[in-house]
């Protein structure tokens, strides 16, 4: 099932310098796909634009679910750290929409949220500050938030900035097990990493270039099937100079 | 020493000082956490200018006081909602702008000889019943509030955005916050008056902090803190015959390098 449908969006920010050009991307309901793209290419803007944070100029965005079925998990974590706040509370932030309460939380949330930071392996820790954990414990607690609302679509930003590699590969493998049930979109620049668990690849700089990773991986000649990091920008970048060719 | 407390000024000032802890401790704790510690300076300093004009119009210095600081509250939330970068501009000129017409309005007020040091730098000795019960309802406001949309308060402070994308109105408690925290000034000014209020609010939370893993735990501990401080200004003040506001500020700063000290060994 078609989850995502993008038409013709641009957008420019206030010195009309236009971040986003003609963009056209459709998403299925299992897709696990990869956002990558230089600094300023409009990535971010591309996931704020799809989150309804700002409305594009031109362009549509035709979504086959509600809002409050897009999971969302923001960049930086390492963005206040020393707020007094418990890895519960903050994955209890998912369920604040629900108004069936006045105040405070459900028995009902508290045992959701419990079940969400067992879902990513952070059960033992939800009574520690968050700022008292890794940066990749921090991402799981995030994801956990995301989970909350039962999301049909999950969009991360940068998920594995400043964290190790093997906090890197632990939360790839995490979003890989969710993709079972849930599409997962990822900006990322961890290209070689990600490649191995993504299925497609969105190349955005102004631009947008869409790869099915199972034709990109023929292209590419492997050693031993280790995908080689250089060579495979370079192919993106091929495809890249080929598309902005033809617009000219 | 026991016998000071048979006098019904101290009493008050014993009080006051609590009802003011508790309000502190609370809004302190939020001003830290959003990191408005400068936007709130602003606000206090222009409360001014709500003192200026009771005292002109013969209204009680404290409903002038509030009346102006929770409009300035409101404009600095409003100039600074979509520009968090510029807000140090505005904040800096709306804390002038507040001063010079308390200044102006006092200027024009005919005989005028109240103490204006009291407000400035607070004196918790002569506070009177009418302020007890004034700070009294400022802190039903603030705690009612607070615990009631507790979880909204935690979710913008912490996370603005993703509390937007939940359907939660953020400009909303963005503003709310900001008023709350200029009831709290208000409350406070009798204390330790516009000018320390600051550090009424800062330094119990960065205290508190260090004990916490909750917001609400932190405002509890920043009360229970900010009642230390208080108090034992209080007494301090009475002993060696100083002003209350400097005496309460100095044994702040005194109990947080010894309690900084006594943690890092």
């Amino acid at each position: 099932m078609e989850i995502l449908n993008i038409k013709n969006l641009s957008y420019s920010y206030k010195n009309n310098f236009k971040v986003l050009e003609n963009v056209n991307l459709t998403i299925q309901d299992d897709d696990f796909l990869a956002i990558i793209g230089p600094n300023g290419g409009g990535k971010s803007t591309l996931l704020k634009l799809i989150l309804g944070l700002i409305k594009p100029q031109s362009g549509k965005i035709l979504k086959n679910i509600k809002n409050e079925l897009i999971g969302y998990v923001p960049q930086n974590t390492n963005l206040n750290t020393d707020f007094p706040i418990t890895a519960l509370e903050v994955v209890l932030m998912g369920y604040i929409g629900n108004k069936k309460r006045l105040f405070g939380y459900s028995k009902e949330d508290r045992l959701n949220a419990m079940d969400s930071l067992k879902k990513v392996g952070m059960k033992d820790f939800s009574n520690r500050k968050i700022g008292d954990l890794s940066g990749g414990q921090r991402q799981r607690v995030l994801i956990a938030r995301a989970l909350c609302t039962n999301p049909k679509l999950m969009l991360l930003d940068e998920p594995t900035a400043s964290i190790d590699v093997k906090g890197q590969k632990e939360i790839y493998e995490l979003l890989k097990q969710l993709n079972k049930s849930i599409c997962i979109v990822v900006v990322s620049h961890d290209i070689s990493v990600l490649l191995n668990y993504a299925k497609n690849v969105a190349h955005i700089n102004k631009n947008l270039v869409y790869h099915k990773l199972e034709s990109i991986q023929k292209d590419i000649h492997t050693v031993d099937e280790h995908l080689c990091e250089v060579e495979l920008l370079k192919a993106l970048g091929k495809t890249q100079t080929c598309c902005d060719h033809k617009q000219k | 020493m026991l016998e000071i407390l048979e006098y019904s000024f101290i009493q008050n000032a014993l009080i006051a000082g609590v009802l003011i802890s508790i309000a502190a401790g609370i809004m302190g704790s939020l001003v830290v956490v959003n990191k408005i510690t400068f936007l709130t300076g602003g606000i206090a300093h222009s409360s001014y200018g709500g003192i200026g004009i009771a005292i002109y119009l013969g209204l009680p210095v404290l409903l002038g006081a509030t009346v102006f600081a929770v409009i300035t509250a409101i404009i600095i939330a409003i100039l600074t909602l979509n520009n968090r970068n510029r807000a140090d501009a505005i904040i800096g000129m709306m804390w002038a702008f507040g001063m010079a017409i308390g200044i102006i309005f006092v200027d024009l007020t005919p005989g005028y000889n109240v103490d204006l040091m009291s407000y400035l730098f607070g004196s918790i000795i002569a506070v009177s019943s009418d302020d007890i019960f004034y700070m009294g309802i400022l802190d039903v406001v603030i705690v009612s509030i607070v615990v009631f949309f507790y979880k909204e308060i935690l979710a913008v402070s912490y996370d603005s955005q993703f509390a937007k994308l939940r359907g939660i109105n953020t400009e909303f408690f963005y503003i709310l916050i900001l008023v709350l925290a200029s009831l709290c000034v208000v409350a406070a000014i009798k204390a330790v008056g516009l000018i320390l209020v600051i550090a009424l609010l800062t330094i119990p939370t960065y205290l508190a902090e260090a004990f916490s893993t909750k917001l609400s735990q932190m405002m509890i501990i920043s009360s229970i803190f900010a009642c230390i401080f208080t108090l034992s200004g209080l007494v301090i003040s009475y002993i060696y015959d100083i002003s209350s506001g400097a005496s309460i500020i100095i044994s702040a700063v005194v109990i947080l390098t010894l309690v900084k000290l006594i943690k890092r060994k």
